[in-house]
């Protein structure tokens, strides 16, 4: 049997996908990326062997994704996340025409063709505003945990308007509603909503077609979900898998280098 | 042949001459400044050059002054100088660089540049306007703004009736004729007719050379790259606007780019041309050259740009001046070549879809700077109107021609991998070689 794997390398988290040939996961992890990137790439790795009980050697090509991808060094070959969430996306729901990945420290509206191939990309460009990173933000500013933000915002009845567009000054507004007696969850759905009304801007930006499927960390949010099908006025795909979808997109690309018989062509830029 | 491998020395001479002839130039208004002697300051869109080399009055590019500080990485010294001073991070990178090199006593990594003796400017640019009142402040230069009609395009996309044009330029014409007296004025000089019309004429014959020079890039692989060989030939044609030096220069730079088209020479060093790109606005000049390296790694190639556009003086515009009646037509000139610079900064999508088949491009690279708004409005219009007319792929990449605080290599190079990585997917799938998408790059042991 041959495996193949994708290691995606993200700003916040590390995540590992090994799939078989009929391309079903067959093992997966995901970790904090931590200080040490190089680290991180390997532990997720080897903890996603462990989790599908695969013997290293069987995993024929690794490709890395995400920012760290360059720092995947027992991988054969990197590929952007852009393409790898656009692929994975095409994987995990087909009919897939837009994609937004909602990741720690950017958001990317990203629109593909049958089968995965990116037509046209968009991303939030020098700040983080629209991010996971501004919800880490506001849990900072609230003293609650991330995994408390999405439960608290679905409470929300009156959500307040979060003007900023900085994810710094965000905090100090949360702190001014706080300062003025409006409710926990009123800001929180006003930080969601304000999020969300950047995010559909992004998507404008490269149309908005047929499915959209939403990838990246913050899909595990419920409250995020809530309101993107909201400002977009239709559901949204999203699976258990969502937050993987980088990594997995990585290794069907990997799944195809083994299938074509090809050795990882080097071109393309210097590291940074 | 891919490379610029094939052994001539014609192969390289442009670069070479074109470096040569700016620091040349920068000596000149070096001793001008040592000796205290007269410099006009115009600007890189509409600077009248012919007139004022008339005059025999050195002409100063505050743009190139300023670009040529964040080349030579010491832009953030003069950025921070001006905010020192007041100015906001969010005004123009150009003005604030300037602004510090008028503090600075005309200190420049060229040499210094002497002071404003008469300021010159159109209406091409709004910061031209309030950028002269800053000189006017500090030295009392007298400053005189040409008002240009911009282009009077009828709704049915027809050219404006020619009566209509001719009131453009005789109001334009009006004003030159105004401007005469004060350059008379500062150089000490009576205006020479017969002086303007040797001008007028290396001007032409320049011109004449830029518009084959840009032609040759249709050749496969492109002879030259748009925005960095590109921005070299831009400097010395508008520091030798109207001299026989610049008209030779160009003369010889033609020979050249024919000589690489036949000999199927390309620009990118040591590469082979994989990808022929058109690149919209200014370049990130505080990396200008790995800027260059995170396309050309890939074998992107800047076949155009609309900075060989709007910031050539009009150059890639049919026109030429009629000796004949040599004010009339430099205000002709004048008026066309303002109005060129403006349509291909504002309306330029139309032009992108032209070059598009013309230069048998597969995508287009916009590059929006935060410092200068009037260059990066509305490019997401733009890009969405090629995306919807031609099969390409566009990348859209945000940072600053001259302030490295908002230069984000990292999100930068990651875009450009994202880029050339959809574009050799689409390659492969338009030869049908399957979808596997390229490798983007090195592993990280950089082997």
């Amino acid at each position: 049997m041959a495996y193949a794997a994708g290691v995606d390398v993200g700003s916040t988290q590390t995540k590992a996908v090994i799939i078989d040939e009929q391309e079903e996961i067959v093992g997966r992890s995901l970790i904090p990326t931590g200080a040490n990137v190089v680290l991180a790439a390997e532990n997720a790795y080897q903890a996603a062997l462990t989790a599908g009980r695969i013997p290293e050697e069987e995993v024929r090509f690794v490709i890395g994704t995400g920012y760290g991808r360059y720092r995947v060094e027992f991988g054969d070959t990197q590929i952007t996340e852009i393409l790898c969430h656009a692929r994975g996306a095409a994987q995990m729901f087909p009919e897939t025409e837009t994609v937004l990945d909602m990741g720690g420290q950017d958001t990317k509206a990203i629109r593909i063709a049958p089968g995965g191939d990116v037509l046209d990309f968009c991303m939030n460009d020098k700040c983080a505003a629209g991010t996971g990173r501004f919800l880490q933000s506001a849990a900072a500013a609230l003293g609650l945990e991330l995994d408390e933000l999405g439960p608290k915002a679905l409470q929300g009845t009156k959500p307040v308007n979060i003007s900023t567009t900085c994810t710094v000054f965000a905090e100090s507004e949360v702190l001014s509603w706080m300062a003025k007696g409006k409710r926990i969850e009123d800001i929180l759905l006003g930080v969601h909503r304000s999020i969300g009304s950047r995010s559909f801007a992004l998507l404008r930006r490269v149309g908005i077609e047929g499915e959209i499927t939403f990838t990246g960390g913050v899909t595990r949010n419920e409250a995020m979900v809530s309101v993107m099908n909201e400002v977009l006025g239709k559901e949204l795909n999203v699976s258990e898998e969502s937050h993987y979808m980088g990594a997995l997109g990585a290794a069907v690309f990997a799944m195809d280098r083994i299938r074509a018989g090809q050795a990882p062509a080097l071109q393309g830029g210097e590291v940074q | 042949m891919d490379t610029q491998t094939l052994e001539s020395p014609l192969v390289g001479r442009g670069a070479r001459d074109g470096g040569r002839l700016f620091r040349e130039w920068f000596d000149r208004l070096n001793a001008t400044a040592a000796s205290g002697d007269k410099a006009a300051y115009v600007f890189v869109m509409g600077s009248l050059s012919e007139l004022i080399t008339t005059f025999d009055i050195p002409t100063v590019f505050p743009e190139i002054n300023a670009l040529q500080t964040a080349v030579r990485r010491v832009s953030d010294d003069y950025i921070n100088l001006a905010e020192d001073h007041g100015f906001s991070p969010d005004v123009c990178g150009y003005v604030k660089a300037d602004y510090a090199l008028q503090l600075k006593g005309g200190e420049h990594p060229m040499g210094t540049i002497p002071k404003p003796s008469i300021a010159v400017l159109t209406n091409a640019c709004n910061t031209y306007l309030k950028w002269a009142e800053i000189w006017e402040r500090m030295y009392d230069t007298p400053t005189y703004t040409i008002d240009i009609p911009g282009t009077r395009g009828l709704p049915d996309g027809k050219p404006e009736p020619p009566e209509d044009f001719e009131r453009d330029w005789r109001y334009v014409e009006n004003q030159i004729r105004e401007l005469i007296p004060a350059l008379e004025e500062v150089s000490g000089k009576a205006f020479d007719i017969d002086r303007l019309r040797e001008v007028l004429a290396a001007t032409n014959d320049m011109g004449r050379s830029w518009r084959r020079l840009l032609e040759l890039n249709q050749s496969t692989p492109a002879v030259f790259d748009a925005m960095t060989d590109g921005t070299i030939f831009l400097g010395v044609a508008n520091a030798l606007r109207g001299t026989q030096e610049g008209a030779d220069y160009f003369r010889d730079l033609v020979e050249e780019m024919e000589y690489k088209a036949a000999n199927g020479i390309g620009s990118i060093l040591n590469g082979e041309e994989k990808y022929r790109l058109a690149f919209v606005g200014v370049p990130c000049y505080p990396i200008f050259k790995r800027f260059y390296h995170l396309f050309a790694d890939w074998g992107g190639a800047f076949v155009t740009s609309t900075y060989t556009w709007f910031a050539s003086g009009g150059f890639y515009l049919d026109f030429e001046y009629d000796l004949e009646r040599p004010i009339e037509s430099l205000a002709e000139g004048l008026l066309l070549g303002v109005r060129g610079a403006m349509d291909a900064m504002l309306f330029h999508d139309k032009m992108l879809i032209d070059a598009i088949d013309r230069f048998d491009l597969d995508g287009v690279v916009y590059h929006p700077v935060k410092s200068c708004r009037t260059v990066s409005t509305g490019l997401a219009d733009s890009r969405r109107m090629v995306l919807e007319n031609r099969d390409v792929l566009c990348l859209f990449l945000e940072s600053d021609m001259m302030d490295k605080r908002v230069v984000s290599e990292a999100q930068m190079k990651n875009r450009i991998d994202a880029f050339f990585e959809g574009l050799d997917s689409r390659k492969r799938r338009l030869a049908g070689v399957g979808d596997v998408a390229a490798g983007s790059g090195r592993n990280a042991s950089g082997e």
